[in-house]
């Protein structure tokens, strides 16, 4: 049979928060938030070579309200800003930001009036791509990272309610 | 010789400035004054028949005098041909020229962009607002004594 053959009647103790984040690491949804070149890798790593699915996150939202992670994939101009403000705001918490690529990171090559220098000037990012545009591995790599810190970062500590405070506090 | 050339010598002699030829491509420039009736007339005119218009340019020649220039890219579906018409703006600290929407409504946008980026005004245009940057930017971008970051 299965599994259960070799555990027998057992039981198996955790604590909520480790089964809660374990949940959640597995299945983030992500936001669609492709901007520029980035996106084209983004849509890579959903497709099925890299295959974004093995770690349960194929399902891109389009909408902010269903998805837990927004992956900033490319140039983002000022003009631009309010729209992503608005689509984080829009987000259920817990939520993460990932942001993908040299531009989301520090602007890029375009040092330029209409391109905001790193969208941490803006949003709370939690891992950081770097790259021109960062390959698909990259991009899983980060993934990967982020799941560790949701691990790393159980929901009814006193650190994530004062994070979740100070974030509510700035909208 | 050019029949835009041509045209534009007979139909208004004191308004074209220069004309350049280089590898085959026709430059005119023209005063600004009379914007309208020289690209009226260019459309009209069965042997120009420049029916499109291709792109409208804004250029800031700084430090030169007069600074803002406005540059139009016409095309002519019946002749394959194309002309530039140049032109540079007296006022260097608010350049203005006639808009040329009744001519080609195509140049709505294209003059929205000179506006937005350069700050020429088109007068008569119908709708002059920013097209590219936020609504609530100051300044415009494309100068050259712009700063590269922003203000």
């Amino acid at each position: 049979m299965g599994i259960e053959e070799h555990l027998g009647y057992n039981i198996l103790t955790t604590s909520l928060e480790k089964l809660v984040d374990w949940g959640r690491k597995n299945s983030l949804w992500p936001a669609t938030f492709g901007l520029a070149c980035c996106a084209i890798e983004m849509i890579c790593t959903a497709a099925n070579r890299w295959d974004i699915a093995r770690f349960g996150m194929e399902a891109f939202r389009a909408s902010p309200r269903q998805a837990d992670v927004i992956i900033i994939a490319g140039t983002v101009c000022k003009k631009m800003m309010p729209a992503i403000e608005r689509i984080y705001e829009q987000m259920t918490e817990p939520k993460w930001v990932i942001a993908m690529g040299a531009c989301a990171c520090s602007g890029g090559i375009f040092d330029s009036y209409a391109v905001v220098q790193g969208i941490d000037t803006y949003l709370p990012v939690d891992v950081y791509v770097p790259g021109c545009p960062p390959r698909p591995e990259g991009l899983l790599y980060g993934i990967l990272k982020l799941h560790e810190k949701i691990l790393q970062d159980p929901f009814l500590t006193k650190k994530y309610r004062e994070r979740l405070a100070l974030r509510q506090e700035a909208v | 010789m050019n029949a835009a050339v041509e045209l534009l010598q007979n139909k208004f002699p004191e308004e074209v400035v220069e004309v350049a030829e280089f590898r085959g491509d026709t430059t005119i420039t023209v005063k600004p004054g009379h914007i309208v009736d020289i690209c009226k007339a260019l459309r009209d005119a069965p042997q120009t028949s420049f029916k499109y218009l291709s792109m409208i340019a804004g250029l800031d020649y700084l430090p030169q005098s007069p600074r803002f220039g406005v540059v139009y890219n016409l095309y002519s579906h019946r002749n394959h041909n194309r002309v530039t018409l140049k032109t540079r703006l007296a006022d260097d600290a608010a350049p203005a020229i006639d808009s040329v929407v009744p001519v080609w409504s195509t140049a709505n946008w294209h003059e929205r962009e000179a506006y937005d980026l350069l700050g020429i005004r088109f007068r008569g245009h119908p709708d002059l607002r920013r097209i590219l940057m936020p609504e609530n930017w100051v300044g415009h971008p494309l100068r050259k004594d712009y700063p590269l970051r922003g203000k």
